[in-house]
């Protein structure tokens, strides 16, 4: 030892891999894949050419934006959808709560841990538009498939990061108040929901936000509201009606965020 | 009157934390317990609210086994032990008013408490321990807007909201500047003194111990190796308790501090907080 003190000793950073010839193979492994993958794009170049003048006649014929011509339909897509995007988060919060509850580790028993668990991945499996086309088969076309589709997205969405919220809880705060003799229920409401509640209020509106622009989507597959509204006018070819859809989703989504901003911050 | 008999606690680890500790805590007796870190002075006052399962032994309560309760048993028992925590526990989010009325949980209806409805008598108790603790004009601020000092007297009201019979009180001064860890420790006996309550304080501070319990206890590895009277902590006391370490200065102190008496005193005091400080720091 005295000897090596008496040297320099030099230092670098443990690589992230240790062992030198793992660590080249997947480093070579991961540029020949992405190398092999980007040969087979096959990108046409005098495709994109032509498309982009179309591109300019296409977002001509949106200006200037029609919200006259189609106003009744349009006004009634877009009732439809808030009126879905309404229930549907109210609806899949609700039972988010219990699904959430259960899917937390440090509240749940293990069978119920594990079949809350189960609930939340298979319902976040799946994207919107996937459900939409099962619930349209399932309830025929129209708005309730709409709903029932965002409630089931947001039931995996909220349920997930309640869970996940409530396992980053102060213990200590928990432990204060069941020490007092508190019942479960009332336990959860001294020390849990307070703890949770901010952000969850939050995530709430967010997921409003979500569900409106998800309520246009799902309409084109046939779940209603404004997103039928908006297909039609595309296949009627009536850009500058679809350009005043575009314009009033925008403009709601600004509203929602705009407003869920300050509502968050009210809440801290 | 809190009797342990043969307490044990061995962790899903494996670890041993309490190797069978006999005790018993006579009504109105306020005793420290002291020991090194992962001593099993934590484990020990949670095992006896089982907010940690004991894995073996029995716990009394004056006639009542605590150890064999079913649920709801139990929690009408945590009722008759208030508990105060080391950094003060207190749920942030909720005003003072009802960090102490979370006191009251185990004798309200949940419909009651989920609307913050409790019985007229409890919140002219709550009123009367926040007034006690000078806090009574703080009711609706949030507890996350209190010092730390405020906090843990909040802390105080919400365990003697209660009405228990025990205080069970772990570390109420590791995270207080020393002034107010003795305006803690006193409000603590003082209050205990004023219901005749019991109190087991796991505390660091071997001489806050001196200072305001009336018994010590000694915990070394999960095991009682000291029970008696605060000026028995000699040297080598310490030494079988906390290991080798020059513990002059932490006795002769303690004595001197008892004297110098009120914290609202002159500077003398104020340096003998300054060097227990450097004390503490070394140790």
């Amino acid at each position: 030892m005295a000897t090596t003190a008496a040297t320099r000793r030099t230092w670098s950073k443990p690589p992230f891999i240790r062992d030198a010839r793992l660590r080249w193979t997947l480093g070579l492994g991961v540029a020949l894949y992405l190398a092999i993958a980007f040969g087979t794009l096959d990108i046409n170049w005098t495709r994109v050419a032509e498309g982009l003048p179309r591109a300019e006649a296409f977002l001509g014929a949106f200006f200037p934006p029609d919200f006259v011509t189609r106003w009744d339909a349009i006004a009634e897509g877009i009732y439809e959808s808030l009126w879905m995007t309404v229930t549907s988060t109210v609806v899949g919060i609700l039972i988010s709560i219990p699904v959430g509850l259960g899917a937390a580790r440090n509240l749940a028993p293990k069978p119920v841990y594990y079949f809350c668990r189960g609930v939340l991945a298979v319902s976040r499996s799946f994207q919107e538009v996937i459900l939409a086309i099962f619930f349209v088969k399932l309830f025929g076309f129209g708005p309730f498939a709409g709903f029932v589709t965002l409630s089931v997205a947001t039931i995996g969405f909220y349920g997930k990061l309640l869970a996940e919220d409530i396992e980053d809880m102060d213990p200590a705060q928990a432990e204060a108040v069941r020490a007092t003799g508190a019942g479960w229920l009332q336990w959860l409401n001294y020390s849990v929901q307070p703890q949770v509640m901010p952000r969850m209020i939050g995530l709430g509106l967010y997921r409003f936000d979500i569900n409106f622009r998800e309520s246009a989507v799902v309409g084109i597959v046939g779940g209603g509201g404004i997103g039928a509204t908006l297909n039609t006018a595309f296949e009627r070819y009536e850009f500058d009606s679809a350009a005043a859809i575009l314009l009033i989703i925008i403009a709601i989504v600004m509203a929602v965020e705009y407003t869920s901003g300050h509502v968050r911050r009210w809440v801290q | 009157m809190l009797r342990l008999e043969n307490l044990q606690k061995r962790y899903r680890t494996g670890d041993l934390a309490l190797k069978g500790v006999d005790l018993s805590v006579p009504d109105g007796q306020i005793m420290a317990l002291i020991g090194p870190s992962g001593a099993g002075k934590s484990t020990l006052i949670r095992c006896i609210n089982r907010l940690v399962e004991p894995t073996g032994g029995k716990v009394f309560l004056g006639d009542l086994e605590l150890t064999s309760l079913g649920a709801g048993a139990l929690r009408r028992a945590r009722r008759r032990m208030g508990m105060i925590f080391q950094e003060y526990a207190l749920v942030e989010r909720l005003s003072v008013m009802e960090n102490v009325l979370s006191g009251r949980l185990g004798y309200v209806g949940f419909w009651r408490s989920w609307f913050r409805k409790f019985p007229q008598s409890d919140i002219d108790e709550a009123f009367r321990l926040l007034g006690r603790v000078g806090l009574d004009h703080m009711v609706d601020k949030r507890a996350d807007e209190l010092s730390g000092g405020q906090r843990q007297r909040v802390g105080i009201c919400r365990a003697l909201a209660q009405g228990p019979e025990l205080l069970l009180v772990d570390e109420p001064t590791a995270s207080l500047d020393p002034k107010t860890s003795r305006q803690i420790m006193r409000l603590i006996a003082e209050l205990c003194k004023e219901r005749g309550l019991s109190a087991i304080i796991n505390i660091h501070d071997v001489m806050l111990a001196q200072m305001f319990a009336e018994r010590i206890v000694g915990l070394r590895l999960g095991e009682v190796v000291y029970d008696g009277p605060p000026d028995g902590l000699t040297a080598e006391v310490l030494t079988e308790i906390y290991g080798e370490e020059d513990w002059e200065a932490t006795i002769r102190k303690a004595d001197e501090d008892e004297d110098a008496g009120d914290d609202e005193g002159g500077g003398e005091v104020h340096l003998l907080q300054l060097e227990r400080d450097r004390l503490a720091g070394l140790t």
